[in-house]
């Protein structure tokens, strides 16, 4: 195999990998925090999409202005899903909140099918991320650049709000003991409302970063890279931040190495993700980077 | 400052408790001693708001405090130091500390309280960046009361802060509660080692599966007869 061949897979891989990284912070943030698997969290990327869809369309903002407000409006749909629909069942069995998140994701979905229309929509793509570099004979588009850094630096903010802030430091009290949290004087409902926010607002750009490497939206776009983030967030043991980045490199340089080097596999590559949960959970179900979770 | 009456507790089937009423008034130290089961840890659970309760009052500092949110309580100056110590175990000692002051934003004073328990504690000072899950049980202990006197509490409960330790540590927490009581906190005071608590309580009670059988003075408590073959051990 040449080198540039193989350099070139992957630079794709580490840019696809990111990008799953990026939508997991979202996923193993509350599954960290609350223990809830939020199936809707795929459904919540594409709202993302729309938003910026939207902004960019019928606002004709620039498409940074749009990308922002994108986040933030997405983090204000992961608060109303957090205090809407989680919240009413904290105290509940977690299978109830399991089955709520299905019917949230089931929710956004029907709703975007409904307000946004099934076909789908050119998403448009700002000139600056949609150029190819020629670097050493190897095709760079911009994308593969944008991706990783953008993911970077919301992977750093992330990790500065859970290290080095109150509030981060209340969100891995709550994670470890809620009840003794609150006698810390800790509205821990806000606290985990902005976990959601957080992690809502991660998924939109990660959703706006998808939806320009793949210019088509559409209201059902968010079931694979939901599902391809979750494994990535198991992979890297779940509710662990930078595993579930590292999940997510691990994840989009083995799908992109096999599309490369078996192409005659290549319609298999959603398997990969499929089977590698399946591998995780039998051998190893607290991932990679997971330690054993206080139940 | 603190005043229970006719509060009733249930688990599902449970009677936990049964019509209490207890009185901690300001700058005391008041005991609940009883055997395990009793309901000690029902009744401080109670008060933070970490139960829901079926029947009777709280009230707190003149006001009700029935079904306010634990948080809320925490912010009136209410601190526990739970059963089973519950330190945050991945976070540090001092990071522990910091939860404990969590509702307030004195940073210079929050800062001269930390030294302040670093003085009481040096062990902890020693490990002050050290994973809370990496101290023995008497270091935990130590943990969570200093956590607790973190925010400046005006009521201080504590759930059997001595269970599990050396001799040596039980005495050493009973000479901090002792400071802590003489610098003029408030202390409802939950233990199983009656003797130690007595010795320490200027009021008493005595809880048994749920309802107040006996309650005076710790002294009284001391040479009542019931309370000596019962709790402290004698014949
Ligand atoms: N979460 C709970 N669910 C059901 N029963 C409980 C619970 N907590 C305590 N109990 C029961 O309530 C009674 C009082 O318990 P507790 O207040 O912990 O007693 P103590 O602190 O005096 O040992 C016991 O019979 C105990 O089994
Ligand atoms: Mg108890």
């Amino acid at each position: 195999m040449e080198l540039t061949f193989f350099l070139q897979q992957m630079i794709n891989g580490v840019a696809l990998g990111s990008l799953y990284g990026l939508i997991a912070i979202g996923y193993t943030m509350v599954y960290g925090i609350i223990r809830l698997i939020n199936f809707a969290h795929g459904d919540v990327m594409m709202m993302g999409c729309y938003f910026a869809y939207f902004g960019i369309l019928m606002f004709s903002m620039p498409w940074w202005v749009s990308f922002a407000v994108a986040m933030v409006l997405t983090a204000v749909l992961g608060i109303t899903m957090d205090k809407g629909a989680y919240l009413p069942v904290r105290n509940a069995p977690r299978i109830s909140a399991l089955i709520t998140a299905i019917g949230v994701s089931f929710l956004l979905e029907n709703v975007g099918l409904v307000v946004f229309g099934g076909r789908p929509k050119g998403f448009a793509t700002p000139a600056m991320f949609s150029e190819v570099y020629e670097v050493a004979g190897l095709m760079v588009p911009a994308l593969v650049v944008w991706t990783p850094l953008l993911t970077l630096v919301i992977l750093s903010g992330v990790l500065f709000i859970i290290h080095r802030t109150k509030t981060g430091r209340a969100m891995r009290c709550i994670s470890l003991d809620m009840e003794t949290t609150r006698l810390m004087g800790v509205d821990v409902n806000r606290i985990i409302s902005v976990t959601f926010a957080v992690g809502s607002a991660a998924a939109a750009a990660g959703g706006i970063m998808w939806a320009m490497r793949y210019p088509e939206i559409n209201p059902l776009m968010g079931i694979i890279p939901g599902f391809k983030a979750f494994v990535a967030a198991v992979l890297g043991g779940i509710g662990n931040i930078t595993g579930a980045m590292l999940g997510g490199l691990l994840l989009g340089v083995a799908e992109i190495l096999l599309v490369a080097l078996m192409p005659e596999l290549a319609g298999y590559r959603d398997a990969v993700a499929f089977g590698l949960l399946i591998l995780i959970l039998l051998f190893r179900p607290t991932g990679l980077m997971g330690t054993k979770l206080p139940d | 400052m603190l005043r229970v009456e006719g509060l009733s507790v249930h688990y599902g089937g449970i009677h936990a408790l049964k019509s209490v009423s207890i009185h901690v008034p300001e700058e005391k130290v008041v005991t609940l001693v009883g055997a395990n089961g009793a309901g000690k840890s029902t009744l401080l659970r109670a008060v933070s708001g970490l139960v829901p309760v079926s029947g009777g009052k709280i009230r707190y500092a003149g006001r009700d405090i029935l079904g306010i949110p634990s948080h809320r309580i925490a912010r009136e100056g209410i601190a526990m130091s739970p059963e089973g110590r519950r330190v945050f175990v991945n976070l540090s000692v001092y990071e522990n500390l910091l939860m404990g002051a969590y509702c307030r934003d004195d940073r210079k004073e929050i800062d001269r309280d930390i030294e302040w328990i670093f003085e009481t504690f040096p062990r902890l000072l020693e490990r002050r960046d050290q994973p809370a899950a990496t101290l023995s049980g008497g270091e935990q202990q130590m943990l969570a009361l200093g956590r607790a006197l973190m925010s400046r509490p005006r009521l201080l409960l504590l759930d059997e802060p001595s269970l599990g330790l050396a001799p040596l540590l039980i005495r050493e927490v009973f000479r901090v509660i002792t400071k802590i009581h003489q610098e003029g906190t408030t202390i409802l005071l939950i233990e199983q080692n009656a003797m130690a608590a007595l010795h320490v309580a200027d009021y008493g009670y005595v809880l048994e599966t749920g309802e107040i059988v006996l309650e005076g003075t710790g002294k009284d408590l001391l040479c009542d007869e019931r309370v000596k073959k019962a709790y402290l051990g004698e014949t």
